[in-house]
């Protein structure tokens, strides 16, 4: 982590690239919503790196706090004020109280078994939305609502007409967040997790309490995580159940792998080439499940480092 | 961690394989600079599920639109330019897949039409952003009620039935031949819910009473526990309201336990698709079906049936013709409002009667003003195991209009506005 | 009411048992190997296709003998090409192969079969019920309860006195040791992996005969497995058998009293195993790591 000057190029080249995205996406053959997606699901991979890259616990059921943060964002706007600002903050306030909640529970198992747990947790809360009807309208979703304006006193931003002003609010958060999760990183908290990510019975022995550590980690990035849910409901206009299935959080994981998950970025890099790639495959073949697949399989047998992780290997070389 | 001389091979096979996966990577790439497509050509957007749950109906559907659209560049296009059909994998329920793809066919494809979903929540999903862009959609296959009614929108049209109209078709007969007391089984999503209690208001209008409900969630593999409550409030008629793999789930089980000799079985709306899953001896009940391909006497079926015969080797469903009537309203509303405008269109189609060829039923199909609701005939009958030939799985013993059954405007809570 | 109630705990075990052979294989493979197989419900959709393939030449009773293990050749061939790769390293890596995998197998069988639900026919003699009264206690269900037994047992036999199996237990407490004492532990992971998917297979067969058939067949019954092994023990196979049936009976009463809970009871039932004994019922000290 010692690039300096080069690391300051490189992150003002990734800054200049996402606030232009809007401009260029659709020469490519993409679109604004694409480019919100990307950023969005990159926030979502990258909240989960807290936990798997950073922490080095495997977990494999972030969707539900991704889907818990749709989802109090979703009813927010529904039944309490059309409110955005509200809808976002309830969204993440639902998704850290649920991450807590479950974190305590689970934080003393490991490996595969901590994350054959957290899948099934994120099933109760699949479960949970699916199955109470009258509130969360079962598999039909939270329709019935859209993104309110931004009132900001002295100027109102439409959002909902204006899918660049959307993304540029999703941005804007994104860098909040972004810079929220470095800062915590490079603080002693972020040492401390990544000492029990390299050696987990050493850093007891030096008398870290290592569960609680853990614990705050998954709390973390579950909050981190309910932004990124809260964001996406927003961006659809819609929630349903489908936004909190394991399988969305496979999706997750492949995406902080593919990008690196030893990098901080990483996970965004991965959310880019993952989201696109399925969008683009999706749209020119029935059978882009197959690819998808077969695009995990390779992913994991030959880039088990990431795109990032080769490229900083060759620099360090 | 290994010895020096092997990093060696590693390192190498690790770079043909870079290699290749990057020659493969821009082979991807490339086609993202989109060829322009045929600024000429009339697009419609197709969005709807290809895998998952929904596979078999959804690409139903889509062999009715290709059809369609065959037909319609054969007799000189829309507006006499030729026809495009783009389709999208909405996936079977992910909202946000669908939506996206939505946006994606009205801002990156610049569709003039958008079709979809089988899901009726996709359904809801994709009409608000339809009506946010103000693009004319056509849905063949989501029959929640709201479609057309409480969220009705004036760019939104619809083909297949509202559960309501199912309802009310179906009731006299099963009162008739079954009996009064109904047991439902009824799938835990907005379908379910609107037929269960469209069935339950008919019912109650022809003097039945329903004497108990269970809901399943969508997904359900094993319905025994359900079925052994049913049974034990023996009711007359126990209907099944699931739909897809859970009806073939749903009846394979409960004729292994033999329900079928105690009850009547039946249901609300029921599709080949579903038949042509289930063993013979499970191909029973008393169902309303929406469009059916063996209608002797009426023109231009055996047509139809002849032509998606010979692109997929069987017979249409009712699938099938959903995704052919929808495309045909695309290009009837374009041709007779004599341009592209949405509004234009969307008024051109208020009333419109389906030419025969393309309504295939006894007594037509309109579009109900006010609601841009298709009322058409439904086909009340049951299930058997062989008619006339192996495809043939339903006996139609009645083809009732939906102008008869469809209710009033009012009731269906569509207020429309139009935009100024 | 205490019929309905009685009914409800027959089937349930009768349905528990069903989620007993799925979850037994899945379980073989998670303890020795240490690798969540995602594409067990692929693998199950593999066996019940490949029954449907075979039945028309060697009828039902050919097709499940050999659909089973042609699955589990199957199974041999991923463990062998892609799963064997990743055991030096982090779990993870085989987490996601697996649900790459699990992608593929749905995608290929709806590519090679289709979309649309195929009609099973099991023999007629098998799914008339045998009697009024217990209408639910079809010739079918009880055959597969007594094939399940069959399975669980000749499971049983082969861990308990068959050299692979005395080794496979071995290799799950110590996998370094047993490989010290000179056992080839890549073979021995090959073969419980196809050990495990021939359960798959075989309960792919089975669900043919109860489900529809069609490419996602094995996609909901894989959360039943995981929660069955969770309740019942990580690492202990009695314990996945207990698991497995005791979801099966809960889920059965629950929709007596309060159907909608029906499949949520399961769930509520792994948080409170989890909170009061997280090791699971009959679950091994020092497993959870």
């Amino acid at each position: 982590m010692t690039f300096g000057r080069d690391k300051l190029a490189w992150n003002a080249v990734l800054w200049i690239v996402l606030l232009t995205m809007p401009y260029w996406m659709g020469a490519i053959g993409g679109y604004t919503e694409l480019a919100s997606r990307v950023v969005i699901l990159g926030l979502a991979a990258m909240s989960l790196n807290f936990l798997l890259g950073f922490t080095g616990v495997l977990s494999f059921g972030h969707a539900a706090y991704f889907g818990l943060g749709a989802y109090g964002a979703a009813m927010s706007l529904k039944f309490f004020a059309p409110s955005t600002a509200l809808a976002i903050v309830v969204g993440i306030v639902v998704g850290t109280l649920a991450a807590a909640a479950i974190g305590a529970l689970i934080v003393k198992l490991r490996g595969v078994y901590f994350a054959m747990v957290t899948i099934a947790f994120g099933q109760v809360f699949y479960f949970i939305t699916f199955r109470w009807n009258s509130v969360t309208g079962g598999d039909d979703g939270v329709t019935g609502w859209h993104r309110a304006p931004l009132r900001l006193g002295f100027a109102t931003i439409d959002i909902l007409g204006n899918d660049k002003a959307f993304y540029y609010l999703v941005l804007l958060l994104f860098a909040v967040a972004a810079g929220i999760m470095a800062m915590l990183l490079r603080s002693p908290l972020g040492r401390t997790l990544i000492a029990i990510r390299e050696n987990e019975r050493r850093a007891r022995f030096l008398g870290i309490p290592v569960e609680r550590h853990i614990w705050i980690s998954f709390v973390i990035s579950g909050g981190f995580a309910a932004l990124a849910g809260t964001l996406y409901a927003l961006l659809s206009n819609f929630t349903d159940p489908r936004s909190l299935h394991w399988t969305l959080s496979g999706n997750f994981v492949i995406m902080a792998v593919l990008g690196g998950m030893r990098s901080f970025w990483g996970p965004l890099i991965g959310a880019a080439i993952f989201v696109v790639l399925q969008d683009y495959v999706s749209s020119h073949t029935e059978n882009w499940m197959s690819f998808i697949g077969l695009f995990f399989v390779l992913v994991v047998t030959f880039f088990p480092r990431g795109v990032l992780g080769i490229i900083k290997r060759r620099v360090a070389s | 961690m290994s010895n020096p001389e092997s990093t060696t091979k590693p390192l190498q096979r690790r770079k043909v394989i870079q290699a290749a996966a990057g020659a493969s990577l821009l082979q991807l790439a490339t086609p993202f600079i989109i060829p322009a497509r045929a600024a000429d050509n009339v697009k419609i957007g197709l969005d709807n599920p290809l895998t998952g749950t929904y596979a078999a109906v959804g690409k139903n559907e889509l062999i009715g639109c290709q059809l369609a659209i065959e037909q319609i560049n054969a007799k000189g296009g829309i507006n006499g330019r030729q026809a495009e059909l783009l389709v999208e994998d909405s996936t079977s329920g992910d909202a946000g897949t669908a939506v996206q793809k939505a946006r994606k066919l009205i801002e990156r494809d610049k569709v003039d039409f958008l079709l979809g979903n089988v899901n009726s929540s996709l359904a809801l999903a994709m009409a608000q952003v339809s009506a946010e862009k103000g693009v004319l959609h056509v849905v063949p296959g989501g029959h929640t009620d709201a479609v057309t009614g409480t969220s009705c929108h004036w760019n939104v049209f619809r083909i297949c039935n509202t559960t309501q109209m199912e309802a009310n078709a179906v009731t006299p007969s099963l009162i008739k031949n079954a009996g009064k007391k109904w047991y439902f089984i009824t799938p835990d999503y907005s379908f379910g819910h609107t037929l269960q209690s469209g069935l339950e208001k008919a019912c109650k209008a022809n003097g039945g009473s329903t004497i108990g409900a269970d809901l399943t969630p969508l997904g359900t593999t094993d319905f025994s526990s359900y079925l052994i409550k049913a049974q034990a409030a023996k009711p007359d008629v126990i209907l099944f309201l699931t739909q897809g793999d859970d009806m073939i789930n749903a009846l394979k089980q409960a004729v292994q336990f033999g329900l079928d000799k105690r009850f009547h079985l039946a249901g609300g709306q029921q599709e080949l698709e579903a038949l042509e899953g289930l063993p013979p001896d499970a191909r029973i009940g008393t169902w309303v079906f929406e469009w059916y391909w063996n209608q002797p006497g009426v023109p231009h079926v055996a047509e139809f049936v002849a032509d998606i015969k010979k692109k997929t080797g069987r017979v249409p469903t009712a699938r099938t013709w959903f995704g052919f009537a929808s495309t045909w309203t695309c290009a009837l509303a374009a041709n007779n409002a004599k341009s592209l405008d949405a509004v234009k269109m969307a008024k051109a189609l208020q009333g419109l009667k389906l030419p025969p060829e393309v309504a295939l039923m006894p007594d037509g199909a309109f579009f109900r003003e006010g609601q841009n609701q298709l009322i058409p005939d439904l086909y009340v009958g049951h299930a058997q195991a062989k008619g006339i030939s192996e495809d043939d799985l339903f006996k139609v013993t009645e083809v009732v209009k939906g102008a008869d059954i469809a209710g009033t405007l009012a009731e269906t809570g569509c207020k429309m506005t139009w935009p100024s | 009411m205490t019929q309905l109630l009685l009914f409800n705990v027959f089937n349930g075990l009768i349905v528990g048992a069903f989620y007993a052979l799925m979850a037994l294989g899945l379980s073989l493979i998670l303890n020795l190997s240490g690798v969540i197989n995602f594409a067990h419900g692929g693998f199950l959709a593999i066996g019940a296709y490949l029954a449907y393939a075979l039945m028309p030449t060697i009828g039902f009773w050919g097709a499940l003998i050999v659909a089973p293990f042609l699955t589990a050749l199957l199974g041999l061939v991923v463990e062998r090409v892609l799963i064997r790769r990743l055991y030096g390293r982090d779990p993870l890596y085989s987490l996601l192969l697996t649900f790459g995998l699990a992608y593929i197998l749905e995608d290929g069988t709806r590519y090679i079969w289709g979309a649309q639900s195929l009609p099973f026919p099991i023999p007629a003699w098998l799914t008339t019920p045998l009697s009024s009264e217990f209408f639910f206690l079809t010739g079918y269900r009880l055959f597969m309860v007594l094939l399940v037994a069959i399975a669980v047992g000749g499971l049983f036999l082969i861990l308990n006195r068959t050299r692979l199996g005395i080794r496979i237990r071995a290799g799950t407490l110590d996998l370094e040791t047993v490989s010290v004492l000179g056992v080839n532990i890549g073979v021995l992971r090959n073969l419980n992996f196809g050990l495990g998917i021939y359960l798959a297979g075989l309960a792919g067969v089975l669900a043919a005969g109860m489900l529809g058939l069609q490419p996602t067949i094995g996609t909901s019954l894989i959360m039943p497995s995981f929660v069955a092994i969770i309740v019942g023990g990580l690492g202990s196979l009695p314990g996945t058998l207990l698991g497995g049936l005791l979801i099966g009976v809960a889920s059965g009463v629950t929709t007596v009293f309060f159907p909608s809970a029906t499949e949520a009871v399961m769930y509520v039932m792994m948080g409170l195993v989890l909170l009061v004994r997280p090791r699971g019922l009959l679950g091994e000290e020092g497993r959870t790591q």
